[in-house]
């Protein structure tokens, strides 16, 4: 599935997701069919339950761009549930690491003990699972991660056509890099095989997000196509595939600004994140879309109206670092809840690593000039060159308010063994991670699942 | 005698009080020379905050206090302020007291007549004696280091309290007192456990039991006073065990103070040494600078064992200059005892140098950490650099007084007029 969606600041979303689905039981049987080798005999052996890898580049601007389709923090993410078999969680997790570092090219061996956290409240499974001991989790960021052509080529072989055949051929890294946000991800969890759900399969989800800005003609006019942005057409489905669709996002409140070539086979509407959305929709497994020119170059030309205002998404968040020197400094993290007459409760999750010594009596919630206690607090304090320090929350946000949260810390002093290499570079925080509480977190699966890019098999 | 120190007092209070109310109180607090790791108020809330959200004080890297003081602080959190002048106060108050003590025993010692006929201007007179007590009080309560550290709210200056007890009690000859008020210092801060020899030496020296290896009643009433000392270190340790229910202290507090895993720069020799070492090579070192602070002690208790009170007073300075997260505090806790060997003056050779290397340090100690931290227009080299000179200062000051000392005990019991075997005055020379 190929979602392409304008965004409002005049840059367009485009949204990879492939679907490979595996209906074996992992360890017994050796037979992958189009489930990647490499990543089934890591499942099996490694124990994981679940495993999610995002790879990123670029920040997702949320206040002018929206609610991102996928979320993914700058550099890499990678957060796992294991089996509760595994024994040594912590030795499945360093050895499941460096085997993905090897299968991504990516730093990934670099996560260990000073780095990965132990959530207790802020992940859920996202696939089947019976029990959530929080003990089977580990969470680990690396913000330095620069994301390249080198980890996207191994990310394009896991697909069953690879970059042959499909919507695949879109992935020409010379244009995904040349963009203003990337983010590539790697999703495995357990999901029923069939309605009644006695057997259990494996769903192995890869997306990939890219956003291109430099489409913007002048006046509002916007005039782009597939073959604009990657340099490339479709010719056909990949014959692999069971389900194969590009769908446009053509929902504007004026309908004579947008103008899609060729036609669309169809179109959809649906409700996502409580607006309502119109699709325009091309099969490519229907014969008829390459009767005519033997590719697919899907054309969009929308005049975007100059007074729009820009709607700014219900949730969003901002984050900065003050205080000036190298000895003490303060971690400001300002949510907006911009929703009318809703509250929200959410989780937040910080990681900080331990040469930033967190001060928790610091810290301060103030919503409206009042403080706001959390309702739910855990903390783990870090443990010099051992292990991060670990906060979460859990924050009401009242309806149409701004919760600023701060907490000082101190610089410890490194040893010279310590320091990052490209000293220029400073020290990276860690992004915060914030989820809904589960209540919401239901209704915005339910959001989900009518969208078209998570259509649940 | 009683009025002057009253006043002394009240001009403290006023100065501590005045500075808690200024905006100077957040900078002080702030400053790496007043509070280490080890007893920096932030880290005393900080663990307190841990405790409420029920997490161990312990379980982080942040909290080195002992158990004993989180209680302290826990009842006592909103009159901290008072907490610390009342501490800085009475370890003054028995500082007074002590160096009233002191000059009993010279008045004895004249009486007995055993000092060379000519060393009269060797001799304290009273007038001078009598003021000295009150010297020490001032010097004590006005030092700029002691109120900075009193400022700061630095639980040093606890430490110094529970120190400053334990040598009156000593100086008194209770050994039941100076024993538990010694288990207090030790479990404190760890260092003080060297300061039982010179403990040991004055309170046997009170009782008049010759310090003979072969002597039966030394060793009688060396067992007592060190059962004493060991049955009080057990009682506090396992107190602490009950109040927290774990060991973890063990590690987090004596385990921090040996392997001083926390870099942040203070004026003493540790922090850049173990920031620069290889680190196959950090075990070795850790264990040579922890030994500096402990070796000393056998050589000065046979060189000092008549002066005990001097011993002390050097042991202290040692342990200030070799600890691994030393602060100003902890100076001023031996400077404090300087008027108390006032008589040295005449012979101590470069004072003039040394007091103004140690001024000039502790001015620029914020100098160049700005430069530094803040103006980044410096590097670490450049504060190690100014904490070296300091402690050199430190270190030849109290050879200086210690080299007076010995030639003034020389001179004492061998006439101030030397002369050689011809006739010439002769000259002294310390070998």
């Amino acid at each position: 599935e190929l979602l392409l969606s304008p965004l409002p600041a005049g840059g367009i979303a485009a949204t990879f997701q492939f679907r490979t689905r595996w209906d074996a039981a992992p360890g017994r049987v050796s037979h992958y069919r189009l489930f990647p080798k490499a990543l089934g005999q890591l499942v099996a052996a490694r124990g994981v339950r679940e495993l999610h890898l995002a790879l990123t580049q670029g920040f997702w601007r949320t206040r002018i761009w929206g609610q991102p389709p996928l979320q993914a923090p700058a550099g890499a993410e990678l957060w796992v549930w294991f089996q509760d078999t595994v024994a040594d969680v912590d030795k499945a997790w360093k050895e499941l690491s460096n085997i993905l570092s090897g299968i991504f090219c990516a730093s990934l061996n670099f996560i260990d003990s000073t780095n990965s956290v132990t959530p207790t409240a802020s992940f859920k499974p996202l696939g089947l699972a019976n029990g959530t001991d929080h003990r089977l989790l580990r969470y680990a960021v690396l913000p330095r991660e620069v994301v390249c052509t080198e980890n996207l080529t191994p990310w394009k072989k896991l697909l069953p056509c690879g970059s042959k055949a499909g919507l695949a051929v879109l992935l020409k890294a010379e244009r995904l890099f040349h963009s203003s946000y990337h983010s590539q991800a790697v999703h495995i969890r357990p999901i029923c095989r069939d309605a009644s759900c006695q057997a259990v399969s494996w769903e192995l989800r890869q997306t990939l997000t890219v956003v291109f800005e430099n489409f913007s003609g002048t006046q509002g006019k916007k005039d782009w196509s597939l073959f604009k942005m990657f340099s490339r057409t479709i010719t056909e489905a990949c014959p692999l595939a069971s389900q194969s669709k590009i769908y446009v996002d053509t929902s504007v409140k004026d309908k004579e600004l947008v103008e899609v070539t060729p036609s669309p086979t169809s179109l959809h509407e649906a409700i996502v994140q409580g607006e309502k959305r119109t699709y325009a929709v091309y099969d490519l497994l229907s014969p008829s879309l390459f009767n005519t020119s033997r590719s697919l170059n899907v054309q969009l030309k929308m005049t975007w109206p100059q007074d729009m205002e820009l709607s700014t998404p219900v949730l969003h968040a901002h984050r900065y670092v003050s205080g000036y020197g190298l000895q003490t400094g303060k971690i400001s993290t300002l949510i907006y809840n911009t929703h009318p007459y809703r509250a929200f409760p959410v989780i937040l999750l910080e990681t900080v690593p331990w040469y930033l010594r967190l001060y928790v009596h610091t810290l301060t919630i103030i919503t409206k000039g009042k403080e706001n206690k959390p309702s739910y607090i855990h903390y783990q304090p870090a443990q010099d060159r051992r292990r991060p320090h670990l906060l979460e929350m859990l924050i009401q946000l009242p309806a149409n308010s701004v919760t600023k949260i701060t907490i000082q810390f101190e610089r410890a002093l490194l040893k010279w063994t310590e320091y990052p290499p490209d000293p220029n570079h400073g020290f990276y925080f860690l992004p915060p991670s914030g989820a809904l509480v589960p209540s919401v977190i239901a209704m915005k699966e339910l959001d989900m699942e009518q969208s078209p890019l998570f259509t649940s098999l | 005698m009683a009025a002057p120190l009253v006043l002394a007092l009240v001009a403290a209070v006023t100065v501590r009080a005045a500075l808690f109310r200024s905006s100077l109180a957040a900078f002080i607090s702030e400053r790496v020379e007043v509070a280490s790791p080890l007893n920096a108020w932030q880290r005393v809330v900080e663990g307190l905050a841990l405790l409420d959200l029920g997490v161990s004080p312990y379980s982080g890297a942040v909290f080195h206090e002992t158990p004993l003081m989180i209680y302290l602080f826990h009842f006592l959190i909103e009159y901290a302020e008072l907490v610390f002048m009342v501490s800085g106060l009475a370890s003054s108050d028995s500082l007074w007291s002590f160096s009233l003590v002191q000059f009993k025993k010279q008045k004895l010692l004249i009486e007995l007549d055993k000092y060379a006929s000519d060393v009269a201007e060797l001799i304290r007179t009273p007038m001078e004696m009598h003021y000295i007590p009150l010297k020490v009080a001032l010097c004590y309560l006005l030092n700029p280091y002691t109120v900075m550290s009193c400022v700061a709210k630095s639980t040093c200056s606890i430490n110094n309290t529970v120190i400053a007890f334990f040598v009156l009690a000593t100086i008194k000859g209770s050994a039941f007192l100076s024993a538990i008020f010694l288990a207090l210092a030790t479990y404190q801060s760890l260092y003080p456990v060297t300061l039982f020899a010179p403990a040991l030496l004055y309170l046997l020296q009170r009782q008049f039991i010759p310090v003979k290896l072969k002597s039966k009643s030394f060793w009688l009433y060396t067992m007592q006073y060190a059962a004493l000392y060991l049955c009080s270190l057990v009682v506090i340790i396992c107190l602490s065990f009950f109040l927290l229910n774990s060991w973890d202290f063990i590690p987090a507090v004596y385990g921090f103070i040996l392997s001083v895993p926390d870099l942040t720069p203070n004026i003493g020799l540790f922090w850049y040494f173990f920031a620069e070492m290889f680190e196959h090579f950090s075990l070795f070192f850790v264990c040579v600078f922890q030994i500096n602070v402990f070796f000393y002690t056998v050589p000065l208790a046979v060189k000092l064992k008549e002066h005990p009170m001097f011993f002390m007073f050097v042991q202290l300075a040692i342990i200030s200059i070799f600890k691994s997260y030393p602060t100003v505090g902890d100076v001023a806790l031996y400077m404090a005892f300087l008027p108390v060997w006032s008589h040295l003056y005449r012979f101590l050779q470069n004072i003039f140098i040394l007091s103004c290397v140690i001024v000039f340090c502790s001015l620029l100690f914020p100098v160049l950490w700005h430069l530094w931290i803040y103006a980044g227009s410096a590097n670490s080299n450049f504060y190690y650099a100014i904490t070296l000179a300091f402690n050199v200062g430190q270190i030849l000051l109290i050879s200086d007084y210690f080299y007076a000392f010995l030639r003034r005990e020389y001179y004492l019991t061998h006439g101030l007029y030397l002369q050689r075997q011809d006739g010439t005055e002769a000259m002294l020379v310390l070998k």
